[in-house]
């Protein structure tokens, strides 16, 4: 039966092709995201790629509907490398980092990305519908500059280039920088430098004291405030450092990838008003920087006011998808449901200044996700995907793969006959 | 599953003679063809009788019972059922509302061996010195005090496997433990767990002694280097068991000792068993026709990404396949992977099993298991949650040759035994109360049954909810 909708809903989208029909999404359950909270027997009213409505009272009469045990906005996976990568471990595959580049800070992921990339639609299967992607650091403690994208599968996904500067402290970014620490911070600090004395230091070199003309010139927009630095970091020493950098240079934007021991420096982190993206499957010491990892970590960073993300951090391109997964255990591990789902949704918007997503309010874009089952649930998944009002194809290779060899008789042809 | 793990009845003398001549090993209980100089000194904790009540209990062998009960006593299952009386002086735990389960097995485990912290220091998990390392024992390598261990606990796990790396085309034995935290890895041993042997194919050993260690570098290149490889080991191993055969049936000169060729010699004669990594469905096939050429049974293939396409092939030659949920796309040879592997499997008859490989995996497989079952429902396979935990013990357990010791609530079975807050199979269940052996080891809510692993002792973090 639901199989049945799942295809019918398929078809739907593959002949719509990318033009937003007037829906209503009804369900038993509809999580807004907003002051409205969570609505019994709600109704998402869709026209022209945005939310008309978001109520309880009847669906409009003659719109096609939705019918769904839950109803969600459009799930936001707020650290991803979706699209940048088909197959991580062939070279050939993988754009995600360059050891071999001159080049750190100026690197643009967005000039790796492949709408047509195979995860993206095995993504957007499970109810996410935006991504924010991030190239990794392999060549310098900068990784580069990260992007945003819906996970539509089509040209033109990518909604914001350059929306924020990514780079590495702690263990990885000692090692990046030439072993140590004081190294990473030295290189910095440095960077900083660079691009303070832009002008004066260009004029007659391609070569500052850290950056190339080119990293300096693409970092310029994070050390002058203007654009979001996402800074990777998880020992609570590292953590204290980073502040104490914010505090000196009050005009940066930051947010914190990791911070797995985030919980031990939590008020001042709310004080400061810096988000943090954790993955809430951290629980081991896995390193010297994770001693303190609790799977509580992302509860007491929202317990002590902290704008909070949650993302699978283990295989961040092809399982971006397990972030709903890592959040419902977020769940069992002390989180409040809200701020779980607000972790999936509001505070990755909130972090990346995604206006229109992440809730369902009168106006937002339509990015809607209806559910067999409580979203949060590894036993649940999306029987219908809107992005922009468009209802989404429910199909991906894998599910090609699934529907040739589920049965197994090929008495009568070969299964490559099979499609 | 008497197709799975050969025939016993061929133990060979090889090592018994070696015993003999050696000194100071001891025979394997379950294999008395296998020496073992390092034997179990596994001892139960203290265990109380214990009736648990109230409970929908899972027997991990295809029966659910609503308001269930199990009798726990002397260290053993004695009685499952809704009709149990507590004998004279039993505890009783009411776990009305709660679920109890067998314990999971986790058969695809590196803890110990690439323990936590993942320091260069404590990289043990493969011996990337030769394509052929059948003499490498991975015990060797677990250190009891990783804290992962803990962590596996509390999500329920009571045994597992720990496994050598794939890097080579032999990898070494592995060793199935108990998962109580100890001093030596003998005081964890499974006692009377059959040895088991690590083989692998495809990407890693060609990876690591084709192009990716240097050109040249060495065999194998490719994957036609891997089957020589295996062919090659195969045909020495087999002469070695030979003379070994012809010494203990008609006496004469001692033959020499071989480590690596023991272990081979082991495995051909059923008593080690071999868990053999493979993801591609071809490869599979190929390893299946390799196993008849040289007499041998895969006990399970793992990783087995692929193992959907060739569920028939898999079931009529009597494997079992041990699966992620959802890995899938990180190499090429895990490509197609599909949320469906799993039901897809089970529902060719053939022998499913979910494992993790991942220190963080280990710890909510209960949840792996969850995400394949629901997948399978929505593509019309509909296995009923009391049999699906069967890939979780019961079938785990045979691809180690322990079942008839643990792997389901059957009255005389070890009581390896989870309490769970929910239905396990949500994302929101946790492991309440852990008995290993009858012994309570783990307990949600009282930190004096949650262990504290030395390395972590006097660090941040110390004794705090993980």
């Amino acid at each position: 039966m639901i199989r049945s909708l799942i295809l019918g809903l398929a078809a739907l989208g593959l002949s719509a092709i990318a033009t937003a029909q007037p829906v209503a999404i009804i369900g038993e359950k509809v999580w807004t995201g907003t002051a409205q909270g969570t609505l019994t027997n709600g109704v998402v009213v869709v026209e022209d790629g945005h939310i008309v409505s978001v109520g309880t009272g009847a669906a409009p009469a003659g719109m096609p509907q939705v019918k769904a045990k839950w109803v969600t906005p459009g799930l936001i996976s707020a650290f991803s490398r979706t699209g940048i990568t088909e197959v991580p471990g062939e070279k050939s595959a993988n754009d995600t980092g360059a050891g071999g580049s001159p080049f750190s800070a100026a690197l643009n992921a967005a000039d790796g990305f492949n709408p047509d990339a195979t995860p993206i639609a095995v993504t957007r299967l499970e109810g996410f519908t935006r991504i924010a992607v991030a190239p990794d650091a392999r060549a310098k403690l900068f990784g580069g500059q990260g992007f945003l994208a819906d996970t539509s599968g089509l040209p033109g996904s990518i909604f914001k280039e350059r929306a924020f500067a990514y780079l590495v402290l702690g263990e990885r970014g000692a090692s990046l920088s030439g072993g140590s620490r004081p190294a990473a911070w030295t290189v910095l600090r440095g960077a900083f430098d660079d691009v303070r004395f832009f002008t004066a230091r260009y004029m007659t070199h391609n070569d500052g004291n850290v950056l190339t003309r080119m990293d300096a010139q693409a970092f310029m927009p994070a050390v002058r405030g203007e654009q979001l630095m996402l800074i990777e970091a998880s020992r609570a020493s590292d953590l204290e450092a980073i502040m104490d950098f914010k505090q000196e240079n009050p005009m940066l934007k930051i947010a914190i990838l990791g911070a797995d021991e985030g919980w031990r420096v939590a008020d001042r982190l709310a004080a400061m008003k810096i988000p943090v993206i954790v993955d809430a499957f951290s629980n081991l010491p896995s390193s010297f920087s994770q001693l303190a990892a609790t799977s509580e970590n992302a509860a007491r960073l929202s317990e002590a006011g902290v704008t909070v993300a949650i993302v699978n951090l283990n295989d961040s391109s092809h399982q971006a998808r397990l972030a709903a997964q890592v959040a419902g255990n977020a769940v069992a591990n002390g989180l409040p449901f809200d701020d779980a789902m607000k972790a999936l949704t509001t505070a990755p918007a909130e972090i990346f200044g995604m206006s229109g997503l992440g809730a369902l309010a009168p106006g937002a874009r339509a990015d809607v996700v209806a559910w067999d089952g409580d979203p949060l649930e590894v036993t649940s998944a999306p029987i219908a995907v809107f992005i922009d009002g468009v209802s989404e194809p429910m199909e991906s290779r894998q599910t090609k793969l699934r529907d040739r060899y589920m049965d197994l008789d090929h008495s009568d042809k070969p299964f490559a006959y099979r499609r | 599953m008497k197709k799975l793990l050969g025939s016993a009845g061929l133990c060979l003398c090889l090592a018994i003679s070696a015993c003999g001549g050696s000194g100071g090993g001891k025979k394997d209980e379950a294999s008395p063809g296998v020496f073992d100089p390092f034997p179990s000194t596994y001892a139960a904790y203290p265990s109380e009788t214990t009736l648990i009540t109230g409970a929908t209990v899972l027997d991990g062998k295809g029966a659910l019972i609503e308001n269930g009960r199990v009798l726990i006593q002397d260290g053993k299952i004695a009685a499952i059922g809704a009709d149990i009386t507590a004998p004279e002086g039993a505890a009783t735990i009411d776990a009305a509302g709660k679920w109890v389960t067998p314990g999971i097995i986790d058969n695809h485990s590196h803890l110990g061996a690439y323990p936590s912290p993942g320091v260069e220091a404590h990289s043990d998990g493969n011996e990337i010195s030769a394509p052929v390392t059948a003499e490498v024992w991975v015990e060797h390598s677990v250190w009891p005090q990783d804290p992962g261990f803990t962590r596996a606990l509390a999500g329920g796990i009571t045994s597992l496997q720990i496994l050598p790396g794939s890097a080579n085309l032999f990898g070494g034995r592995g060793v199935v433990l108990k998962n109580v935290p100890a001093r030596s890895v003998q005081e964890m041993k499974f006692p009377g767990a059959p040895h088991t042997l690590k083989m692998a194919c495809g990407e890693n050993p060609k990876r690591v002694y084709g192009y990716g260690r240097g050109f040249p570098g060495g065999a194998p290149f490719s994957r036609m280097g891997n089957v020589a490889g295996y062919r090659t080991a195969w045909i020495e191993a087999r002469d070695y068991k030979k003379k070994w055969d012809d010494f203990a049936a008609n006496g004469g000169t001692e033959p020499a000792r071989n480590l690596e060729l023991e272990t081979l010699a082991g495995a051909l004669s059923g008593d080690i068993l071999v868990h053999m990594h493979c993801y591609r469905a071809d490869e599979m096939a190929i390893i299946l026709d390799l196993s008849e050429e040289f007499g041998y049974k895969v006990a399970s293939f793992h990783h087995a990404v692929e193992a959907y396409k060739i569920a028939d092939k898999l079931e009529e030659y009597g494997t079992c396949s041990s699966m992620w949920a959802d890995w899938w796309g990180f190499k090429m040879e895990a490509y197609d992977g599909i949320r469906e592997n799993i039901p897809m499997v089970h529902n060719a008859g053939a022998c499913a099993i979910v494992h993790s490989d991942s220190d963080i995996g280990i710890q909510r497989l209960n949840q792996e298991a969850a995400k394949a079952w629901a997948d399978g429902k929505r593509a019309g396979i509909d296995i009923p949650i009391e049999v699906a935990w069967e890939w979780l013990s019961l079938n785990p357990a045979k691809s180690l040759g322990i079942d008839s010791k643990t792997g389901s609530l059957e009255p005389g079975k070890m009581a390896d035994v989870v309490i769970w807050s929910a239905n396990p199979f949500s994302v929101y269940a946790k492991a309440e109360k852990v008995f290993i052996d009858g012994a309570l080891m783990y307990d949600l809510n009282d930190p004096a049954y949650q262990p504290v692993m030395d390395f972590e002792l006097g660090q941040p973090g110390e004794g705090d909810h993980k």
